[in-house]
């Protein structure tokens, strides 16, 4: 069965983004496929590759980038969410005149188009927030 | 045409479990996740509205959450089945489709 996954809240303010990540990884554990994860509101703050949890906390950006990069996943980050929140890759920082960037590995910013594509397209669409 | 309901705040915060169970048709299944699971506790005010829910369908609430808040099984009221993270897939899988109530 294709699941598509919401994130709707960044990690370490809620237990959101730790519940979607343990049901996206027993998912693929079971022989599911997932569409797409698709990082919304504050959930796009998973998506930043400058977290620096301290060592003996869990670091859920780097584990969202593991479980993609292990599983071929397509993460995305929603653009107007991502560029209100100072989440930005190389493009979208040069357009805007940045001097850095910050999108982590593993994760691409899109636009809701991809959102509404996953629902559309997925078997089943479960949306982890506050 | 089933529904998994998910639950992820408890009845004392907001009213989100009360609306999902005012909702609930025959054949769905309540799911209660992260601060939702502290529904599953026996002898409390939200109690009898859990068990209507229990008579409409399964009601099943994540183990590691029930673990994380120190609800053991025999606290919880009966008829509830702790579920973990493979089990609430399986539930998305058996349901036609889930509704958070965020």
């Amino acid at each position: 069965m294709q699941l598509a996954i919401v994130v709707n809240e960044g990690p370490y303010t809620h237990q959101a983004s730790d519940t979607a990540y343990h049901f996206t990884k027993a998912a693929l554990e079971k022989g599911h496929g997932i569409t797409r994860v698709f990082f919304y509101h504050d959930g796009v703050n998973n998506g930043t590759r400058l977290t620096v949890p301290p060592q003996d906390d869990r670091n859920l950006q780097k584990l969202w980038s593991e479980l993609g990069e292990k599983h071929g996943l397509d993460l995305v980050v929603c653009i107007a969410a991502a560029q209100r929140r100072g989440i930005l890759d190389a493009d979208e920082a040069r357009r805007h005149g940045k001097d850095a960037s910050n999108l982590a590995p593993g994760f691409r910013i899109s636009g809701l188009g991809q959102l509404i594509e996953a629902g559309i397209e997925a078997d089943r669409l479960v949306v982890f927030g506050d | 045409m089933s529904t998994l309901h998910t639950v992820n705040k408890t009845p004392f915060e907001r009213n989100a479990l009360q609306s999902c169970v005012g909702h609930l048709s025959p054949g769905d299944a309540l799911l209660m996740i992260e601060d939702g699971v502290v529904g599953a506790r026996k002898g409390s005010s939200a109690t009898a509205m859990v068990q209507a829910a229990l008579a409409s369908g399964g009601v099943y609430a994540l183990a590691s959450d029930l673990d994380a808040r120190g609800i053991r099984p025999e606290d919880m009221i009966e008829g509830i089945q702790r579920v973990d993270y493979g089990g609430f897939v399986d539930l998305v899988a058996q349901h036609a489709r889930t509704v958070a109530w965020l």
